[in-house]
């Protein structure tokens, strides 16, 4: 993974030392509420509901077992002992005090972390696919063209303050798992047939309040330009981008109001006059970052373990995490695990110091030391031996990290909603829990298969809601918490926004609404045919009309 | 007391005196706008400034003046010896553009001083700006920020190539000194420091 050299912990140090000046000034009156509000958000600092979140940035998903024990110290000292994993690859603390924010800062530079640039109107923390340079359906490796892009936009002079936030997304597989489409810049990584390097580049993606998918600018930009051409981009929105209006502040309007086309004509013509210009990236530097990223010391091995196929065999339970939490390696005889942070009872995402510090420790004894974070709020241990996996499923499951739902109904997506933030609408982690309790049966979740429920707490769409096979977005009517459903969302290559089914529904229908909506598609499923599948194949009307079947607002709810 | 820092050969100081004179238009009236039942903070970009009367009304005196845009671009005949002595300067809006600018005035080293106005410093269009002022249209003489100017945007403004800021009057100058050198080393070129630090250092 990246190493820092002296100029990197420079800029990481300076800019302790810069926010630690900024917030004694806040505190001691010399700077206002709305002067100090952009310069806490560009450092992750937001003010919540009852205490300060701090989003502590986690380059492209990436952390070594040093920085997650960093990470479990800081729960520990500053915090109510847990943290949690953002819909963004992000690790957020729920409870820091403000003024210890410049200690935690200080502490996180000693492991070469930091929190820039992972909120506020900037260029945020650049996303890439979890499984990045180990999946085997990978052509390009994202990572050192990620952190490329990530040095270059911290700090840019000229971005500091744009008309909104700005999110950039890079994958390099022929199976989007970053969901470029949804991010206001999304970079496609490829080699031509003549095994150039080149770039498929999406923009004006976006959720929110206005949800659009992004729409390809450029087909194949080649790697050289990829700064240039994203400051081209920038510059244009940062001049033209609407200011007046928050809700259409987003690149997205802008790449909307004026056509793809015209807003294309405007990027090349301002990208013709920075082309060739200093940022332009030569093979020499994108060697140099890209030595950071080689893969590890792999044994030779055989793709087949027999003590592994035994043990197989022998435990259902074993079998069941294998089948859902294990993924597949480009490397023979490793896998790539997933640790489930959605447990039961226990809020989408988060997990407690003691659990870190586990964490940890299994990356060091069966991963390299590396593990990621993923936008789905799980952790991934990337490089785990076929002959491993079995002690690691038992440490595992003992630390509570191993329920075997990945990708099932229970691994819900999920914000933080108004159990923790002050933007949020509705509650979202109750939701998600009546929802995990009413499929807590894994064999129910195994027979309902691979599907998406994603759950938002407002219109801000953190919890994705609008690319979920279903879609909970809370609402805010006459002051009480009503929950709006959708279906048919999607993230990947074939990504779709969801509709929503129809009038909105109290908190204690929603669990009963999911189930309406998996019987429909358990009676109408063809074998193979996933959640998604089965609602793109026969519509909406059926999943409708099931669901208001018998409800009348105010008499008569939807049970579960 | 002047609250005018300076940036010259990569020293900032507090300079004493200052004979540019700003010339504002006549107050016309302010509308106010709402989007999303909010109080439209920043207008865009594009918008008009002045209104035809309020450019004719705008009272110029002698000396060196710092005109607004709208005002040189109606009445720049009137100001041809002084902008030949060197005595005009033009400033800009935050939505105003400077390509209107250069569209009016090709070479901008005729004027010793273009200035952007920022109503509001959240406002980052001021730093494109002057990003093109310098590296695409070759302005050399000072660019100076106006307005709701504060120390802790200072080190952005410097690398987009101000080199004069007029902080705001209710701020110390000299505290806000400390902030050009926030960071000794930046990663991305820009239009100061022009090379990225990868080209500037063997990493």
């Amino acid at each position: 993974m990246y190493k820092y050299d002296e100029y990197d912990q420079r800029i990481v140090n300076e800019r302790v030392a810069q926010f630690r000046d900024q917030t004694r000034r806040y505190l001691a009156g010399e700077l206002g509420e709305d002067e100090f509000k952009p310069l806490r958000l560009q450092n992750g600092l937001y003010i919540q509901r009852y205490a300060p979140m701090l989003r502590v940035a986690v380059p492209y998903g990436l952390l070594g077992s040093a920085q997650i024990r960093k990470l479990a110290h800081i729960a520990r000292t500053y915090d109510k002992g847990y943290a949690h994993v953002s819909t963004r690859q992000n690790f957020q603390f729920n409870w820091p005090e403000l003024k210890n924010v410049p200690d935690i800062l200080a502490e996180l530079a000693e492991v070469e972390m930091h929190a820039i640039q992972t909120s506020g109107n900037c260029i945020r923390n650049v996303t890439t696919d979890q499984f990045a340079g180990i999946a085997p359906d990978e052509t390009v490796d994202p990572r050192p063209l990620a952190e490329i892009i990530r040095q270059c936009s911290t700090f840019h002079p000229e971005f500091a303050l744009l008309p909104r936030k700005f999110k950039i997304a890079v994958t390099g597989a022929r199976e989007d798992r970053a969901v470029l489409q949804m991010h206001d810049v999304g970079l496609e990584l490829f080699r031509n047939p003549a095994g150039e390097l080149r770039i498929k580049v999406w923009v004006g993606g976006g959720l929110g309040r206005t949800p659009i998918l992004g729409s390809v600018l450029h087909e194949e930009l080649p790697w050289q330009h990829i700064l240039t051409y994203i400051e081209a981009i920038v510059r244009v929105y940062n001049l033209h981008g609407r200011r007046d209006n928050s809700y259409k502040a987003r690149i997205k309007i802008l790449v909307k109001a004026l056509g793809i086309e015209e807003f294309k004509r405007q990027v090349e013509a301002e990208w013709a006059f920075q082309k060739e210009g200093p940022n332009t990236v030569t093979q020499a530097e994108l060697d140099r970052v890209a030595r950071n990223f080689t893969a590890p010391d792999y044994a030779a091995l055989a793709d087949a373990d027999a003590g592994f196929e035994a043990k197989l065999a022998e435990e259902k339970g074993f079998a069941n995490w294998v089948k859902r939490n294990v993924h597949a390696h480009k490397q023979p005889g490793y896998r790539a695990v997933t640790l489930s942070l959605k447990v039961t009872g226990i809020a989408p995402g988060d997990i407690t110091d003691r659990q870190l510090d586990i964490v940890a420790d299994l990356a060091d004894k069966y991963s390299f030391g590396e593990l990621r974070t993923s936008h789905e709020q799980n952790i991934i241990l990337s490089d785990v031996k076929l002959g491993d996996l079995y002690a690691l499923w038992q440490e595992a499951r003992a630390a509570g990290l191993a329920t075997p739902n990945i990708g099932l109904i229970t691994d819900i997506i999920c914000c933080p909603g108004g159990s923790f933030c002050d933007l949020a609408n509705a509650k979202s982690i109750p939701i998600a829990e009546s929802i995990q309790r009413l499929f807590d049966d894994l064999d129910y979740q195994h027979d309902i298969g691979d599907i998406e429920l994603n759950i938002s707490g407002c219109m801000n769409s953190c919890g994705h809601h609008h690319v979920g096979h279903i879609g909970v977005l809370g609402v805010d009517k006459n002051e009480s918490e009503w929950y709006q459903v959708s279906i048919g969302g999607k993230q990947g290559n074939d990504a779709s926004l969801g509709d929503v089914i129809g009038p909105s529904f109290a908190a204690d229908e929603v669990a009963g609404v999911v189930k309406r909506l998996i019987d429909v598609y358990l009676e109408n499923r063809t074998p193979e045919e996933r959640f998604i599948d089965t609602v793109r194949r026969i519509g909406h009307v059926p999943f409708k009309a099931r669901v208001y079947a018998d409800r009348q607002p105010g008499k008569q709810k939807v049970e579960a | 007391m002047s609250n005018l820092i300076k940036l010259q050969n990569g020293t900032a100081t507090i300079v004493a005196e200052d004979a540019w004179q700003i010339v504002r238009v006549p107050v016309g009236e302010v509308e106010v706008k709402k989007q999303a039942g909010k109080v439209v903070l920043f207008k865009l970009t594009g918008a008009e400034s002045a209104t035809p009367e309020q450019v004719a009304a705008t009272v110029v005196p002698a000396g060196k003046v710092l005109l607004p845009l709208s005002v040189f671009l109606a009445r720049r005949a009137e100001f041809a010896s002084r902008l030949a002595a060197g005595e005009v300067g033009v400033w800009l809006e935050t939505h105003e553009l400077v390509e209107t600018l250069v569209a009016a005035q090709a070479e901008l080293n005729v004027f010793p001083l273009i200035a952007v106005f920022i109503e509001r410093f959240a406002d980052g269009r001021a730093y494109s700006m002057a990003s093109l002022l310098r590296s695409r249209y070759g302005f050399k003489g000072e660019l100076r920020a106006l307005g709701d100017v504060l120390r802790d945007q200072l080190f952005f403004m410097k690398r987009c190539g101000f080199d004069a800021f007029d902080i705001r009057a209710d701020r110390s100058a000299e505290d806000a000194l400390a902030s050009l050198q926030d960071f000794s080393e930046p990663y991305q070129g820009a239009t100061v420091i022009e090379q990225p630090l990868w080209r500037r250092h063997a990493r």
